[in-house]
């Protein structure tokens, strides 16, 4: 049993153990309901979440798992219980795994040090987002068998993205080159130290990419005056038809949803034929049924 | 208690006096009465403490301790607070004013002085506050403050944000004479923060606090005692910049201390690990260059002395997630052996060690105590210098466990303090007579 809290830490081959494993749970693959029959796995989720909620608990549901859908509006929480009574009463139940999402970066790790259950990350502040990364990697190995020697460029909010730090280890760790575009002030500092190249030019490193990750402009920011304006930044770093004109031929496309339609990504770029956006979510799933298969085994 | 004390063949280490040998040192009546080369006869009814191969040091002065009474007496009092400090040879302790209710009137002053008379272990100077309730909004009755008891004053835990509230704390206080200790933090550049910004906060995507929230600080406040003649004291200085402006404004004459305290000079921000809420505090701990600049200026007086910033919490303050956590660690039964680790370490003599825990503290703050000359208060410290020891937060005597040292190796403890001639502590016991 091992948690994932991160990708930080884990080696190339631990992640293409899960990456490979995750095709077997592609549909029409085997049948793995028998996998964790008997089990729960709870899912505790301490912000909002649609995709990455729904996909673990389909994930979950397809291992043949009983799902615990725990959030904490009418709970104890909203009582002034702490983070960790909660996930010891949690814990108490008997769930196999605990999938946490939470808007405290590092809260995942302090869970997985007061329980004996498995703890999956599924989000924790502006620090990792784990599964994101693996099911876009996986994406990415399914359209390109492998990633070595691949540029990915990961453009927008890279201060406040926790998809953005996981990418970086998970690609970096499976061989590609990443680089990291934005404002200054949305572009946190040390990143080189983790592996990235930095730049805040976009039109001067767009024709390397062979994928382009848009992350999500988070409007909620705004007023803390990051940027002078979501029109400024659309045009110094919205993904428009234009741009998309200037990318390398047969790149893709990719964004963790959801989308500000407009704004980092052009409506026609994001439905067009370089996208993978849906083939990401529905990736989701496989991906996470291998993540519960092999920390729990 | 003996009135007569004789310390046999120390090596005594007195900065201030210019005295680093083995000596005799005679205790009266509680003061220093003679230090000598030569070994001295025992007087009739004498106590001896035989210290050979041990340092026999004026008494630690702390310029930054919470002692958290009045009001969250669960963290600590006057007197756990006080016990804790002789444990750690701290013979001497300056009480911050952030306590609920906080100290920015005479009548808590009084409260603070009569529960560290009836502890009955260390002295301990009250630090009034700058403005009242902290707020940042109005000056504190200094002259008040001053006449109770108070050494210093300060809003610490909290910046002046206003810089012409500042400017006329400094103006006003100088007509006491006492140093104004400031927290330098540009709050509109921490906002939000939980540690240093830098590559450590980004790998944990938590929000940083820049170096700058502190050295634009100490840029202002530095303009402002140059133009007002003022007295500024720099609590817990954690960066580069900071140091750098301080031995500037050093240079050029101005009436500028400074302390560090032995975490931010021991630890830098990698020690956050994976979210340990013991390595949060304010300033957060910062990068390795900032710790480098911190050594240097230890060495070469840009630092005036070490202080702890001991800073007690409950066991539910720190078992949360780690932007909730609330900064501070405790310090005073540890410090000794943090400032050794540089001293064995090469990076620091030991006599300018002890003058930053001594005679350094006592001048920035015009304290008594500090030095061991004739006459001088018998606040002694004994020190096994190659005392190897496991820190264990579980056997602290302050009420709070609170550090991130535990578990740590020590080598060099304190053995015996004794405070106007008392023994207060000795053999791991803090020695009360109430």
């Amino acid at each position: 049993m091992r948690h994932l809290l991160g990708i930080e830490g884990w080696r190339r081959d631990e992640l293409e153990a899960v990456l490979d494993r995750a095709r077997a749970h592609l549909p029409g693959g085997p049948d793995t309901t028998h996998l964790l029959r008997g089990k729960v796995v709870a899912n505790l989720f301490f912000e909002d979440s649609t995709r990455t909620r729904t996909s673990f608990h389909m994930a979950a549901r397809g291992l043949g798992a009983g799902v615990l859908d725990w959030s904490p509006s009418g709970s104890s929480t909203s009582k002034g219980e702490t983070l960790l009574d909660t996930a010891r009463n949690i814990e108490a139940t008997g769930p196999v795994a605990i999938v946490m999402r939470h808007r405290s970066s590092g809260a995942p790790h302090l869970v997985a040090k007061h329980v004996r259950c498995v703890v999956i990350n599924a989000g924790d502040g502006t620090h990792e987002h784990p599964s994101q990364a693996l099911l876009d990697a996986f994406t990415l190995r399914q359209r390109w068998g492998s990633l070595d020697g691949r540029t990915v460029l990961i453009v927008g909010d890279i201060l406040h993205s926790r998809v953005a730090r996981s990418n970086l280890w998970c690609l970096k760790a499976l061989g590609a080159r990443v680089i990291v575009c934005g404002p200054p002030t949305l572009v946190p500092p040390g990143l080189e130290a983790l592996g990235a190249e930095v730049t805040h030019n976009l039109d001067a490193v767009l024709p390397q990419a062979d994928a382009v990750m848009c992350l999500r402009l988070q409007l909620e920011r705004m007023s803390e005056a990051f940027l002078p304006s979501t029109r400024e930044y659309s045009r110094l770093f919205g993904l428009t038809t234009a741009r998309e004109e200037r990318m390398k031929a047969g790149s893709l496309v990719m964004h963790p949803g959801p989308i500000n339609r407009g704004l980092e990504l052009a409506p026609a770029v994001a439905d067009g034929a370089r996208s993978v956006i849906l083939e990401q979510v529905s990736n989701g799933v496989a991906v996470r049924r291998a993540i519960l298969e092999v920390c729990t085994s | 208690m003996s009135a007569t004390v004789l310390f046999r063949r120390g090596r005594v280490i007195d900065p201030r006096n210019g005295v680093d040998g083995v000596r005799d040192v005679l205790v009266r009546d509680g003061k220093v009465a003679e230090v000598s080369d030569a070994p001295l006869p025992v007087p009739p009814g004498a106590e001896v403490v035989e210290a050979a191969g041990r340092w026999v040091l004026p008494g630690f002065i702390d310029l930054h301790v919470h002692l958290r009474e009045p009001g969250e007496e669960g963290k600590e009092t006057v007197l756990t607070g006080c016990r804790a400090a002789v444990a750690g040879g701290f013979t001497a302790v300056v009480a911050m004013p952030n306590t609920k209710v906080v100290n920015d009137s005479g009548l808590v002053t009084e409260l603070v002085l009569s529960r560290a008379r009836a502890a009955n272990l260390c002295h301990v100077y009250p630090a009034g506050a700058i403005t009242k309730g902290l707020k940042g909004e109005e000056l504190a009755e200094t002259g008040e403050l001053i006449s109770a008891g108070c050494v210093a004053i300060t809003d610490d835990g909290r910046p002046v944000m206003n810089a012409a509230l500042m400017r006329r704390a400094l103006q006003y206080a100088t007509m006491f004479g006492v140093p104004v200790m400031v927290h330098e933090e540009d709050l509109t550049l921490s906002a939000g923060g939980a540690m240093h910004e830098g590559s450590v906060s980004t790998r944990l995507g938590l929000r940083g606090i820049p170096a700058s929230a502190e050295v634009a600080m100490v840029a202002r406040d530095l303009v402002l005692l140059e133009e007002t003649k003022g007295r500024l004291h720099i609590a817990h200085v954690s960066c580069e910049g900071s140091v750098r402006l301080i031995r500037e404004a050093k240079r050029r004459g101005l009436f500028v201390t400074a302390e560090a305290t032995p975490h931010h000079v021991i630890l830098d921000d990698r020690a956050v690990g994976d979210y340990d809420t013991h390595a949060k505090m304010a300033p957060p701990l910062r990068a390795d260059r900032d710790v480098e600049a911190l050594r240097e200026a230890l060495v070469d007086g840009t630092i005036d002395a070490i202080a702890t910033d001991h800073a007690p919490h409950g066991v539910l303050d720190k078992q949360v997630e780690f932007e909730k956590g609330i900064n501070g660690i405790v310090g005073l039964e540890t410090a000794l052996g943090l400032t050794l680790e540089l001293v064995h370490a090469g990076l620091l003599d030991a006599k300018r060690a002890v003058e930053l825990l001594t005679h350094g503290p006592a001048k920035a703050f015009g304290l008594p105590g500090g030095h061991l000359a004739p006459g001088a208060p018998a606040d002694i410290t004994v020190v096994d210098p190659l005392e190897e020891w496991t820190v264990d937060a579980h056997r602290f005597y302050s009420r709070s466990r609170n550090t991130p040292f535990h578990g740590r190796k020590q080598k060099g403890r304190v053995v015996q303090t004794w405070v106007s001639g008392r023994k207060v502590y000795a053999d791991g016991q803090v020695k009360e007579s109430r």
